[in-house]
């Protein structure tokens, strides 16, 4: 036990001496909870539209007008010919080209049948096909419109209802997401370059030489990064409050709970990491590559449904994906210990396996 | 010149000894390009839903097998309490709840009107508002099959669409030039951030200084290497996007390397800016990964559309030379346009380069 005291206080040490990277520990939260949320956002407004209109006639002219008026489209240019709009798709000034035949509104109006062309570009897939929906509602809507008469026959009628986030604010989605990206970049990198450093340094040496236990190396070297993650942590809550007025619809202690164990198995896995690299540079870089699947896999970004099911088996040995479910549970629903009691007993599973495995793997270096 | 090769040499051998970096270096881009090109979808399909069915008829049963045998919604439970609803929700279990009134079908046939509610978990509203659209285009077309007296509508306006360049609408096609940018820049910035502060910190740096090289040539040596294995990873992500993930390239295929080339440059540049800056690995790991890999990833068109950014992120997106490479790679892979249409690009990413070569030169130079 006083091994590890000393120990301990051999680690803070350390950490508090480095003063740039503790600079950026303290920053690097601040910082990204004031910046990403504002960036991770699918909406899609605005986009760009360039009109060919063959016909410049008043029944052509209303229809630009509501597709304008529908909010999601910006003119952006009217073109006479359909080679001039493409210029500007390639350009990038254009997404959406709409193009109104010659004798569209005598077709409309007298055969009351019309068509109009619309080219997308498509380079980004869900953009095309979102303007593209988006485009058939106003037609849809249009239609219905010069009918003059609503008469369509529904029976039933639906209700729809939004819960947990009745504002459809996008940022109360990512903002619990962030938090947990921050608290694995940190946990996960600062550990992993730990026990190399110490390695390139040669002071590992004097350990190594030592009565100290492996068990108590590994504990001491957990325990810093443990406190620093959970430090940020509520760094991190605080922020989202003051920053976005996001405060836990839950119990703040079953975040805190779980983070224990979160920080523990990350801290595990990445002194894992150390343990194996000969360089910080390769610690670094296993745990970029690492991260980068992680956080890929989450669910942060895309929903683990939509994923084809060998993406979603391999989900379920992601820690990330686990925190990522349980802070949007707890922050927008409100769940429960019992809730989560599932995503727990794995992330406690995950814990103990991977810092058993770094005690191992501590061991095969000596 | 040939003290220069030498060196490069000997940089060379320090990267291929330490096989399971060049492991990873090689393997990286492959992973990632899989994992972006058949998990990753925006798409939204197999919802988990849950109904509550107070009618329990033939037709409420039709209307959720409707449901059921979509692509778009996976049935988990029936329930019968509508707490029971507020509890799947707290434990993540669906995604959408659908609640069938009692006489349902009486009301359908006989009053002719009917409540149906759709619940939806809208924690992520972008799901939730995809997730009811699709539940009331499925009524919608349940209901048109029950009342068969749908007369034809006069004035019918349609839209003919052609999707240009992406006709299947794969995602792959915007991912692929996304990746290239973001392993070019790990690779690139981030190694060579890492390699000359190595040398400072175990006071290598110090002989090599002494040496009859120049600083400058000693710099650029440590950066050939990385240039070749970017070219390495370069080659296989076109091939695997060509092969494996049917994303052609439609422009030419040596304007194409010679933006990676350019693009290549500049994050090197990059990364001797903050290896000069820095003075221990740990920080300059840092400040490359957490300031180029999350910007990169978020900020740069690869996952979220930079247009609905606010102006400042959009400010900081136009500063990242990786946005003007996917934009310029977009052109050329995707599009198959030519070099007139990337000029503006290729001037920005050149303009970057020098002056972050300038910047980082004086500032390595202040150190000495």
């Amino acid at each position: 036990m006083k091994i590890l005291k000393f120990l301990l206080q051999k680690e803070f040490i350390q950490v508090f001496r480095n003063k740039t990277m503790l600079r950026m520990i303290f920053m690097m939260p601040v910082l990204q909870l004031m910046l990403l949320p504002w960036a991770a956002t699918f909406e899609q407004k605005n986009i760009l539209l360039s009109v060919i209109d063959n016909d410049h006639s008043p029944v052509s002219e209303k229809l630009v007008e509501k597709v304008i008026a529908s909010g999601y489209f910006k003119l952006a240019d009217y073109s006479s010919s359909y080679n001039q709009a493409i210029k500007s798709i390639e350009k990038n000034q254009a997404d959406l080209i709409l193009e109104i035949p010659r004798n569209f509104e005598s077709d409309f109006i007298r055969d009351q049948k019309a068509e109009v062309m619309l080219s997308v570009n498509a380079v980004n897939g869900q953009k095309a096909g979102l303007g593209a929906s988006y485009m058939a509602q106003i037609l849809a809507s249009y239609n219905q419109e010069m009918k003059g008469q609503v008469i369509t026959n529904s029976p039933i009628t639906i209700q729809s209802y939004y819960k947990y986030n009745k504002e459809m604010n996008y940022r109360n989605f990512m903002v619990p997401g962030i938090l947990v990206m921050l608290l694995s970049i940190i946990g996960g990198a600062m550990s992993a370059l730990n026990i190399v450093k110490e390695k390139e340094d040669g002071t590992i040496e004097q350990i190594n030489v030592s009565p100290v236990p492996e068990y108590i190396f590994i504990i001491a070297k957990v325990i810093p990064f443990w406190v620093i993650g959970m430090f940020i942590l509520t760094a991190g809550i605080c922020l989202a409050w003051l920053i976005y007025g996001l405060f836990p619809a839950g119990n703040l202690l079953v975040i805190y709970l779980f983070a224990f164990f979160y920080l523990l198995a990350f801290t595990g896995f990445g002194l894992i990491i150390s343990n194996y690299s000969s360089t910080q540079q390769q610690a670094m870089f296993v745990v970029f590559f690492a991260m980068i699947i992680f956080f890929l896999l989450s669910g942060l970004y895309t929903p683990i449904s939509s994923m084809p099911s060998w993406a979603q088996k391999v989900t379920l040995l992601n820690p990330v994906r686990y925190f990522i479910d349980v802070m949007r549970l707890v922050y927008m629903k409100g769940s429960t210990l019992r809730d989560i009691f599932p995503q727990l007993s794995v992330i406690v599973g995950f814990a103990i396996f991977l810092n058993l495995g770094a005690i191992v793997s501590y061991k095969k270096t000596n | 010149m040939k003290q220069f090769l030498s060196f490069i040499k000997k940089e060379l051998y320090h990267i291929t000894r330490d096989v399971r970096t060049m492991c990873m270096l090689l393997l990286m881009p492959v992973a990632q390009l899989m994992i972006f090109g058949f998990a990753i979808t925006t798409e939204i399909n197999n919802i988990p839903f849950v109904v509550l069915d107070k009618s329990q008829t033939i037709q409420s049963q039709q209307l959720i097998e409707r449901f059921n045998g979509s692509k778009y919604f996976n049935l988990k439970r029936y329930f019968s309490e509508v707490s029971d609803i507020e509890n799947s929700f707290r434990r993540g279990e669906a995604k959408l709840a659908i609640v069938i009134p009692a006489g349902f079908a009486d009301d359908l046939y006989h009053s002719g009107n009917t409540d149906i509610q759709l619940i939806a978990d809208a924690s992520n509203p972008n799901e939730a508002s995809t997730v009811t659209n699709y539940a009331q285009q499925i009524i919608f077309q349940y209901q048109q099959q029950q009342i068969a007296n749908v007369d034809r509508v006069p004035y019918t306006l349609e839209g003919q669409v052609k999707m240009l360049y992406n006709p299947q609408l794969k995602s792959a096609y915007n991912f692929v030039p996304g990746i290239m940018g973001l392993v070019l820049m790990l690779i690139c910035a981030m190694m060579t951030s890492i390699s000359i502060v190595r040398e400072k910190e175990q006071g290598t740096m110090e002989i090599l200084l002494v040496s009859p090289l120049r600083p400058i040539s000693i710099v650029l040596a440590k950066a050939v290497p990385y240039l070749l294995i970017s070219i390495i990873d370069i080659i296989s992500i076109l091939v695997l996007s060509v092969y494996v993930l049917d994303v052609p390239i439609a422009g030419n295929l040596v304007l194409l390397l010679f933006l990676c080339t350019i693009f290549t440059l500049s994050t090197l540049s990059l990364g001797l800016l903050i290896s000069s800056v820095t003075k221990t690995q740990q920080t300059a790991m840092m400040i490359s990964g957490m300031g180029l890999m999350l910007p990169t990833l978020l900020l740069s068109g690869l996952i979220f559309p930079v247009e609905n950014m606010p102006l400042p992120l959009r400010i900081v997106s136009n500063l990242l030379p990786v946005t003007w490479f996917i934009t310029a790679v977009k052109d050329v892979m995707i599009k198959g346009l030519g070099l007139y249409s990337i000029l503006k690009e290729c001037l920005i990413l050149i303009g970057m380069t020098a002056f972050l070569l300038l910047v980082s030169v004086r500032m390595f130079k202040n150190r000495l």
